[in-house]
């Protein structure tokens, strides 16, 4: 394997790692949240033990996303220094500002997990709350970052040069919006469908059923809404990757002519030499009415992007498709949800009902992924969108792929030994916090 | 002007790393040097005390991290690139510390898993500690050649050499001293404060052993060390300070003073972070060619300098009230259940 592979691929494993864990400390504070004000509220203790349960998964998982983000931070400049040494003060803003979010976190995390009955308790159940809140703020700073590699802007690049520096515009480039929203939406959706299926399962099995049912409850509303939500802030991202990445979009629509009145492509296998799509599904006009709101509008093709400049165009054409068709899964499962609520209760008691969200629990993840991928790749071969190439940024030391295996058996078996814990976890939840098995709906 | 906040900070952001990521790595060295019957008192002990800071003590190696690649972006790629083995070295550290620490506080089962966890973190909490040594003697041990041409000298001798290896064991052993008597005076019997109080003993005795060796693997690596300590008042009165209140400290350690120990201890640290970068200030990266890489010199764009400065300042506002109310709060805790 070649260094500069070796380099991109370590990054897009500690990236796709870190996104799992820091996406669910950002969304699992909220449900505990609601968990646990309807304690405070009924006095119903099995609230108070399903927050309980919860806030012992958040800890490994924040503990596991906060080494995650700290070996990510060195890794900026282990892998990308060329990188690093002109963007760090021009994009480092939101990191700076990350820092003051991080440490607010990691301070309310330290008294929520500690502070069980050592407090008032709505002071204790406030703690919790801005555990929440600031992790999406991180989470919103560090995608800014990110977007700034999309859609750079704060400096003026006159030869080789990068004058004029403006972290604030940089900060607020014309990417972060769409990219921040988009992804603060992914993480709920994510999270929320994964903690309600991995709940759907144990009342499938009969443990604990009131337990798991309210908790169930909990996590669906937000993955319900939230899927809902997603392909109209997607819509939002679409049209700004056309206006400011033309190669990424055309890449994930495999769009290989500019040309008026483009169709819609779902699924199909790019073919870079013959230029064609081949076993698609076409909708005619829909990508230029999706991205200009006209049936008639042209789209640039890959034809007007120098081959040079091009992404990987099967990779971010599949990427996109899976996103895209995980979010259409998850909307239609969100519907469901809703109309069971208003019409058919009973069928939260249906093996048959609770067994399709079981299936979802790794959708909104692989999703996630997916769309990362989307992001990234398209925008190859920059780094920073056309103005270095990721090929110039990379570390001159050699030997990387000797990091890169090293890194993915330590990121491997901390993925195992996560799943055996939460499997003890979840497990241990009869012995732990037993309470009569009630009619779950009543 | 910022240029100067910004210095300030990332000294402090170093020092309180050293002290309360120090005390926990430390707690760690202890673990690891302490029998096994005492072992899973010990272990109750480091958690209560150690636990509700836990998230927030390594932030301020973040917080360092970020104000050198905002600020002093020249800097922190020469290192990333020379130093990459030790630092991938340090990060492997901090990944298996950080989460066997939280396996073991959060596991629902107890069972021979545990003593896997702990395996993991006692030695990690030793092997974390003597890279970011290794890291910190490195930078100033003028071994780095950016204009290497051979894969050794580019990006092995850079760190591999006596001086960086004695810092980096320096480390260790002060790291085990802060946490002893950072723990004596959270010890809840008189025969639990008298072992802390005898690991003191010895992590100081290491201390002072590893401080003697960088001090000639330095003059054996050519480092002009001594001057640099001791070619200025700063380096001479910040010394004579260490030395008097280390024989103040042992008073206080005999009159049972848990509190104006850990100041003590905390001067001592201070006062060493300062001798050791006084004298350098600003060349924070010593080059094999002589050269320097400064603070003042390579700083970032004043506006990002600028910019950096107020997120730190108004992040201040915001972190410190709440971080002393977190650790007073469980200091408030412990005194109630005494
Ligand atoms: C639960 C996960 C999830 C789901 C269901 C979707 N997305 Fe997504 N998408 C993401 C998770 C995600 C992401 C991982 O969060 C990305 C990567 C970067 C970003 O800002 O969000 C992303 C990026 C991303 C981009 C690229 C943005 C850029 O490069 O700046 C576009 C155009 C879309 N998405 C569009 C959609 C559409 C039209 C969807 C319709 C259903 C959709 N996404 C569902
Ligand atoms: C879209 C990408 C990212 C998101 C949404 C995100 C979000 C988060 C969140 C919410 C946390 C808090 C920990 C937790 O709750 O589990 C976290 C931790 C962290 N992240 Fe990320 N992150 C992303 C990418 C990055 C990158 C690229 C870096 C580094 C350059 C980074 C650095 C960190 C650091 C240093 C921490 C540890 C902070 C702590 O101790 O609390 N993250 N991340
Ligand atoms: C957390 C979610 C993220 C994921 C899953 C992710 C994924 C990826 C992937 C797949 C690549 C490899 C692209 C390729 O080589 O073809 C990559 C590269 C990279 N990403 Fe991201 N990314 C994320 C967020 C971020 C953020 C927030 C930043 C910085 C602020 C960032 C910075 C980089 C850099 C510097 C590279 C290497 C250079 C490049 O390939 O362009 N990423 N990432």
């Amino acid at each position: 394997m070649d260094d500069f592979i070796a380099a991109r691929s370590q990054m897009a494993l500690s990236l796709g790692f870190h996104i799992v864990f820091s996406c669910i400390g950002m969304v699992m504070p909220f449900f505990m949240a609601i968990s646990h004000f309807y304690w405070l509220k009924t006095k119903d203790p099995v609230y108070k033990n399903i927050t309980k349960a919860w806030s012992k998964g958040v800890a490994i998982f924040f503990a596991t996303g906060a080494v995650s983000g700290t070996v990510l931070s060195f890794e900026l400049g282990l892998l990308w220094p060329k990188f690093m040494e002109h963007a760090g003060p021009i994009f480092g803003m939101p990191f700076s500002l990350e820092g003051t979010a991080f440490f607010i976190e990691a301070i309310a995390l330290g008294f929520f997990l500690y502070g069980w009955e050592k407090f008032n308790p709505w002071f204790h159940w406030f703690t919790g709350v801005i555990v929440g809140i600031s992790g999406i703020v991180s989470g919103i700073l560090v995608v800014a970052a990110n977007s700034w590699m999309n859609s750079p802007a704060g400096f003026d690049y006159v030869n080789g040069q990068y004058l004029n520096i403006d972290p604030i515009k940089a900060m607020f480039n014309a990417a972060w919006f769409e990219q921040a929203l988009h992804m603060s939406i992914a993480a709920f959706a994510a999270t929320g469908f994964a903690v309600a299926g991995v709940h759907a399962l144990m009342i499938i099995r009969k443990k604990n059923a009131k337990f798991h049912y309210m908790a169930f409850r909990i996590a669906i509303v937000f993955a319900a809404v939230a899927a809902i939500l997603q392909p109209l802030s997607g819509d939002i991202s679409a049209k700004s990757v056309a206006k400011r990445q033309p190669a990424k979009l055309a890449a994930m629509e495999a769009d290989f002519k500019t040309e008026r009145s483009v169709p819609l492509i779902i699924g199909g296998i790019p073919d870079t030499k013959t230029k064609k799509v081949n076993y698609a599904i076409k909708i005619p006009g829909l990508l230029s009415f999706m991205t200009y709101d006209d049936f008639n509008a042209e789209v640039t093709g890959l034809d007007r992007i120098p081959v040079k400049d091009q992404p990987p165009v099967a990779i971010v054409h599949y990427a996109f498709q899976i996103m895209v068709g995980l979010g259409m899964l998850m909307l239609g499962l969100s519907l469901l949800y809703f109309f069971a609520l208003i019409k058919k209760k009973k069928w939260f008691k249906a093996n048959w009902f609770l067994k399709l969200f079981v299936a979802a629990i790794p959708l909104g993840f692989i999703a996630l992924e997916a769309g990362w991928t989307v992001t990234e790749v398209g925008r190859q071969p920059w780094i920073i969108q056309g103005v270095m190439r990721t090929a110039d940024a990379v570390t001159p030391m050699p030997g990387i792929h000797y990091s890169f295996y090293l890194f993915t058996a330590v990121y491997l078996s901390l993925s195992l030994v996560v799943i055996f814990m939460l499997y003890r976890q979840i497990k241990m939840v009869p012995k732990m916090y037993d309470t009569e098995i009630a009619d779950p709906i009543s | 002007m910022m240029l100067y906040v910004v210095i300030v900070y990332l000294w402090v952001a170093l020092l309180l790393y050293l002290l309360l990521g120090g005390a926990d790595f430390g707690a760690g060295i202890i673990e690891l040097f302490t029998s096994e019957d005492n072992k899973a008192k010990a272990r109750k002990l480091m958690y209560e005390a150690i636990g509700p800071i836990w998230e927030a003590n390594h932030m301020w190696l973040i917080i360092a991290i970020v104000i050198l690649f905002v600020g002093f972006p020249g800097i922190y790629a020469t290192m990333s690139i020379h130093l990459h083995i030790p630092l991938v070295i340090m990060l492997l550290g901090i990944i298996a510390r950080g989460t066997a620490f939280a396996f073991r506080n959060y596991d629902a089962v107890h069972d021979n898993m545990q003593k896997v966890y702990n395996k993991i973190f006692v030695y990690s909490s030793f092997i974390t500690p003597l890279f970011l040594g290794v890291i910190a003697g490195s930078a100033v041990s003028g071994q780095i050649d950016i204009h290497a041409n051979t894969f050794l000298s580019a990006y092995i001798y850079s760190w591999f050499n006596w001086f960086s290896i004695t810092i980096g064991f320096f480390t260790v052993a002060l790291c085990g001293y802060v946490a002893a008597i950072y723990l004596i005076g959270e010890a809840n019997d008189p025969a639990e404060k008298k072992r802390f109080v005898r690991k003191a003993w010895q992590m100081n005795i290491a201390a002072v052993v590893a401080g003697a060796l960088v001090f000639i693997a330095a003059i054996d690596d050519g480092i002009p060390l001594v001057q640099w300590v001791f070619g200025n008042p700063v380096g001479i009165i910040a010394v004579a300070a260490a030395t008097i209140s280390l024989v103040i400290l042992w008073y206080f350690i005999i009159r049972g003073r848990s509190k104006s120990l850990r100041l003590l201890a905390g001067l001592q640290i201070t006062m060493i972070l300062l001798t050791t970068t006084y004298k350098h200030y600003p060349n924070i990266v010593v080059l094999k060619n002589g050269g320097y890489l400064s603070l003042i010199e390579n700083k970032g764009a004043d506006k990002a300098i600028e910019a950096l400065g107020w997120a730190l300042l108004i992040g201040s506002v915001f972190i410190l009230p709440a971080l002393v109310y977190l650790i007073y709060s469980f200091q408030k805790r412990d005194k109630s259940t005494d």
